[in-house]
């Protein structure tokens, strides 16, 4: 068995943690590599830095940071954001990174799962998918980290990750937009119905608000790891705390 | 202060390798190279890409016999690990270095047991090996991995996916480690430590 993973995900600009304030831009959190060390002494199983509005600029990295919280870090951690080619996903593992997430231009070009699943192995390759119920049914969207920019990709979800799967995809991370940053709990409805038909790893992220959305997310939806945001960044929830209520509900963590 | 020589060869792990060595204080050379590898003190090969592929690049870089014929201490990491076996059945059928018999074969998926097998798992020891001296029973190591190597004599930390997964492995002057040590906190530094440690 492996324990299930509790993920903190945290927004990166300029080698910096910022965070997302409706409507007002970005607020400075600090170092990246200093908070990734806070979150790792807390008992994070896993890191994921995602480099904001990097897609829909058409933005590369900066590495510099990566290899920093590579030099620091003893757990796991995946880049998301910008990278749109099997190189920029090299220099990312080369810079320390153990997986890499890939969501519009996989996309666009859904063959680049393929590639880097080759040339890197497909457990660095994590595919991103982003979310909504519509009409009746879940459907992907696109550039969702730039409210200007986000739109429908014209696929249903559950054909997508299937795809994805298919592809070489390591891992899905499903983030269920029409959650996301309500803190109402994740979409176990949309979660589990993902779950069964994949074979792969698959993380929740969208909807964190209290630790009983953790407990449903593993105890209902199966799901192998748990990813939020500003119920860490703001302290509303301890991950010791987290872990140790999993625990005690009979959810296999990490203590 | 320990020498160690990993081997670049590829887009791998190797930098938050060397990173966990540079932690320890080891010092490190990154080569591809043959004739640095069999000049070493002390040799870990990570992990590139799949089996099919790191083979490639280890036979165009010259480094397989070099390998074969290392008679220090060696460790491969992840995939490193697997590479150590006579064959895998990633990318059809492939031949490896063929150092500790047994044929590396693909996890299935099962109910709650997605393939790869990938995060936090226990660690049990089967035997004491001074790779795993201060290590205890139960404690943690970070695993990513889609195929698993065979379960047989050079087993000396398992791990459970449902099936045998071996952990860290030992034949002779080489061992293995499927999981990540570089990633898995005070258990893989402690791994690591005894590595560099090991009379060369």
């Amino acid at each position: 068995m492996t324990a299930r993973r509790i993920i903190p995900c945290l927004d990166v600009k300029d080698g910096r943690v910022v965070k997302g304030v409706r409507f007002e831009g970005h607020v400075d959190m600090g170092d990246a590599a200093e908070l990734a060390a806070r979150y790792r002494d807390e008992g994070a199983d896993e890191l994921v830095f995602y480099d904001i509005t990097a897609s829909p600029e058409g933005r590369t990295l900066d590495y510099s940071w990566v290899q920093d919280i590579a030099r620091l870090l003893d757990i796991p951690f995946c880049v998301a954001g910008g990278i749109r080619t099997v190189e920029q996903a090299a220099r990312c593992l080369d810079h320390g990174a153990d997986k890499v997430s890939i969501n519009s231009p996989a996309l666009e070009r859904p063959e680049l799962i393929a590639e880097m699943a080759q040339v890197l192995g497909r457990q660095c390759v994590v595919v991103g998918v982003d979310s909504a119920f519509q009409d009746g049914e879940w459907k992907v969207h696109k550039y969702t980290g730039d409210p200007n920019a986000r739109q429908g990709a014209g696929k249903l979800t559950l054909d997508w990750i299937l795809e994805a799967q298919k592809l070489g995809a390591g891992e899905i991370v499903l983030n269920c937009i029409d959650q996301d940053g309500v803190r109402k709990g994740y979409d176990i409805a949309q979660l589990s119905a993902v779950r069964e038909r994949l074979t792969i790893p698959l993380v929740a992220s969208g909807g964190a608000g209290a630790m009983e959305h953790f407990l449903s997310a593993f105890k209902d939806a199966d799901v192998s790891g748990a990813l939020a945001a500003s119920v860490f960044h703001s302290g509303a929830i301890a991950i010791p705390d987290l872990k140790t209520y999993l625990d005690q509900n009979g959810v296999e963590v990490r203590i | 202060m320990s020498n160690v020589t990993l081997i670049g060869y590829g887009s791998g792990n190797i930098a938050s390798v060397r990173f966990a060595l540079e932690r320890l204080g080891a010092r490190v050379r990154v080569t591809a190279d043959p004739v640095d590898v069999l000049d070493a003190e002390r040799v870990i090969l990570p992990g590139v890409g799949a089996a099919g592929y790191a083979m490639k690049r280890l036979e165009a870089l010259g480094l397989v016999e070099a390998l074969r014929a290392f008679e220090r201490p060696l460790m491969g990491v992840c995939l490193g690990q697997q590479l150590l076996f006579e064959a895998s059945d990633e990318d059809g059928d492939v031949p490896m270095l063929g150092l500790i018999p047994g044929r590396v074969t693909a996890i299935e998926p099962k109910p709650s047991m997605p393939s790869p097998h990938m995060g936090w798992s226990r660690l049990t020891k089967r035997r004491d090996d001074p790779l795993l001296e201060g290590v205890n029973d139960g404690e943690w190591a970070y695993f990513v991995h889609g195929f698993v190597c065979p379960d047989g004599e050079a087993t000396i930390a398992a791990a459970d996916y449902g099936l045998p997964v071996p952990a860290v492995v030992n034949h002779k002057n080489r061992w293995g480690c499927q999981f990540h040590p570089e990633r898995s906190a005070k258990t893989g530094a402690r791994i690591l430590k005894n590595f560099l440690e090991l009379p060369a």
